[in-house]
């Protein structure tokens, strides 16, 4: 790692190094709460499902600094919220690598949500009705056959949402702003150096590190699904 | 073991209103699409909930409108046979096999699993996946996971539509083995005459929602009423016959219906049971012993009823010692005959086949 550190520099390695951090946690985070949003919309039909849909797909759609202000006023050192996590759980969001990761995770969930809910969509009921006649619980069907056979798509919005995360700016940069070795992720940390005359070559390094990064990504979740993936369907 | 069912249950534009009693063996639950035979097999999965009514697996209420009683699927102990076997496709065969004690946390029992891997002819097999295999296999091996899953019942829903000719040739065996092997009382849904003439003990038949009737395979299919429900193109009496004798000729004897009776070599031993369908289009009336005609099979009898239906034909049944023979006619043959109830008449019979090899009843 240490060609790494000296082809990047000090401040481009730490940027590198917190992205890749921010965007484990964001989709670490997120996957359980997708699975579940997934299962709620994929599956069940109850009042506000619609208005549900709507809210996960609204980072989608918003402009990202829009969504990073949001944040800001929802989580920032003198919003209620921010003060209620700052003192119960000592938990500072606003200006924090931690901030780094929720705007990323909340940017990548409407994605990880469509890719699983696909997948689920495409799971048949039948299977799990004849699973529950063979006596398998509710948890034991959803571990056993359901997550399985849906296995791919989940991998697929997880690479998704990573991808998303190392690549999320807008709403960063307004939540957290871009602070060197604390809050620089790799976009503002490029977006910093195209600011400074002459700086143009760490900033083309940096971008190689964010191509790689993707493709990377991108081929693991190859190899992923593929290992993963079910027969035809019976 | 026995199950009891009593349930309604209304859907838009259909009502269904049942009420039967499925003891061990095979119970038919026949009728046309639509009549409500997978509702009902689906409510005793506990797959559906009906709006009222009781079903009782066992000596145990599974469901019970009554008292709020709805046991989940889970813990019904229902095996349950799919029509489109609904194997997991990611999972081997043998995982597939053992996924009910696994899903319940029991052992195993290796030794019935052998028992039926071998019964099933599933040996081969064991490590492949779903998708490599062929639609009668898949059949098998959901009946085999089913039954592994250690049931209290058996659901079949069709089992063999799907499959061409053959492929229920394949099958059919391995259901007549577990109806006269084990004591499972099995639950099978079909709207093919011939599987329920062969497989059945019990026929219920359905119309529209309703119990049209219900009885023995023999008692069902010798009904004339019931004939309207099974269509008059394969109506036709069910009878048991004993094998007299093979003789050299390539002809079985046997006896039944209070006669001699020969078919084509049947494939049983002499002294077993088999059961035997004659279709009613099948079976000429003449009012006296004929003689020097071709057909082989002549049996004497008394009419018992005239059934008159809608078209130009008429259905006429007749006793023949303890058996029933049904007979499609025209009307103008049976107005030209004169037939009545209680006149003696011959049934020429082209042709029979046997609907089964009932071996050792």
């Amino acid at each position: 790692m240490s060609w790494l550190a000296q082809y990047l520099g000090p401040e481009g390695f730490a940027a590198m190094r917190l992205s890749i951090w921010v965007s484990l946690w964001a989709t670490a985070l997120s996957l359980p709460l997708a699975l579940w949003v997934a299962h709620l919309l994929a599956r069940k039909r109850f009042l506000g499902r619609e208005v549900l849909n709507i809210v996960v797909h609204l980072p989608l759609v918003l402009p990202p600094v829009v969504t990073g202000y949001l944040l800001l006023v929802t989580f920032g050192r003198r919003a209620p919220l921010g003060q209620f996590l700052q003192e119960s759980f000592g938990l500072i969001l606003a200006f924090k690598w931690t901030g780094a990761a929720l705007a990323a995770a909340i940017m990548g969930f409407p994605l990880m949500v469509r890719a699983i809910r696909l997948a689920l969509e495409n799971v048949d009921p039948k299977l799990e009705e004849a699973a529950a006649t063979l006596g398998a619980s509710r948890a034991r069907i959803y571990l056993t056959v359901t997550l399985p056979l849906m296995w791919p798509g989940v991998i697929a919005g997880a690479v998704l949402a990573f991808a998303k995360a190392i690549g999320e700016f807008g709403a960063t940069i307004t939540f957290v702003s871009n602070i060197p070795g604390q809050t620089q992720t790799l976009p503002s940390a490029i977006y910093a150096l195209l600011q400074i005359p002459g700086e143009e070559p760490l900033a083309f390094r940096l971008v190689i590190v964010s191509t790689a990064i993707a493709v990377l990504a991108l081929v693991a979740s190859e190899i992923l699904a593929r290992r993963a993936r079910p027969g035809d369907a019976s | 073991m026995s199950v009891k069912v009593d349930i309604s249950h209304r859907f838009t534009g259909f009502d269904l209103d049942v009420q039967f009693h499925a003891p061990a063996g095979v119970t038919a639950l026949f009728g046309p699409s639509g009549a409500g035979k997978t509702t009902i097999i689906q409510a005793i999965a506990g797959l559906l909930t009906p709006e009222s009514g009781q079903i009782e697996i066992g000596d145990r209420p599974v469901f019970d409108s009554a008292t709020q009683t709805n046991r989940a699927p889970q813990r019904r102990r229902v095996g349950y046979v799919f029509q489109e076997a609904r194997l997991f496709p990611h999972m081997s065969v043998a995982q597939n096999l053992t996924f009910g004690p696994r899903a319940r946390g029991q052992s195993i029992d290796t030794g019935y699993q052998d028992q039926l891997v071998e019964m099933l002819g599933l040996g081969g097999l064991l490590e492949r996946r779903p998708h490599a295999l062929s639609g009668g296999e898949k059949q098998r091996v959901a009946l085999g996971r089913a039954l592994l899953s250690m049931p209290d019942i058996l659901l079949l829903d069709e089992p063999l539509a799907a499959l061409d000719v053959a492929r229920k040739e394949d099958i059919l065996p391995y259901l007549e083995r577990l109806r006269d092997h084990t004591g499972l009382p099995m639950i099978y849904v079909s709207h093919a005459v011939s599987e329920v003439a062969r497989l059945a003990n019990h026929v219920v038949l359905l119309k529209d929602g309703k119990v049209a009737q219900m009885g023995s395979v023999e008692e069902v299919f010798s009904d004339t009423k019931a004939a309207s429900v099974l269509g008059l193109r394969d109506s036709g009496a069910v009878l048991r016959a004993r094998v007299v004798a093979h003789h050299h000729d390539g002809l079985s004897e046997l006896s039944g219906a209070g006669t001699k009776l020969h078919l084509p070599k049947v494939a049983a031993a002499v002294g077993d049971t088999v059961r035997l369908r004659i279709k009613a289009s099948d079976v000429m009336l003449s009012m006296t012993r004929p003689q020097g005609i071709s057909a082989l099979n002549v049996i004497e009898g008394v009419v018992a009823e005239v059934h008159d239906g809608q078209g130009p034909g008429v259905l006429v049944r007749l006793r023949c010692d303890d058996a029933h023979i049904l007979a499609r006619i025209t009307r103008r043959s049976a107005t030209a005959m004169e037939i009545k109830t209680g006149q003696k008449l011959f049934a020429i019979v082209k042709s029979v086949s046997v609907a089964q090899a009932d071996v050792g009843t």
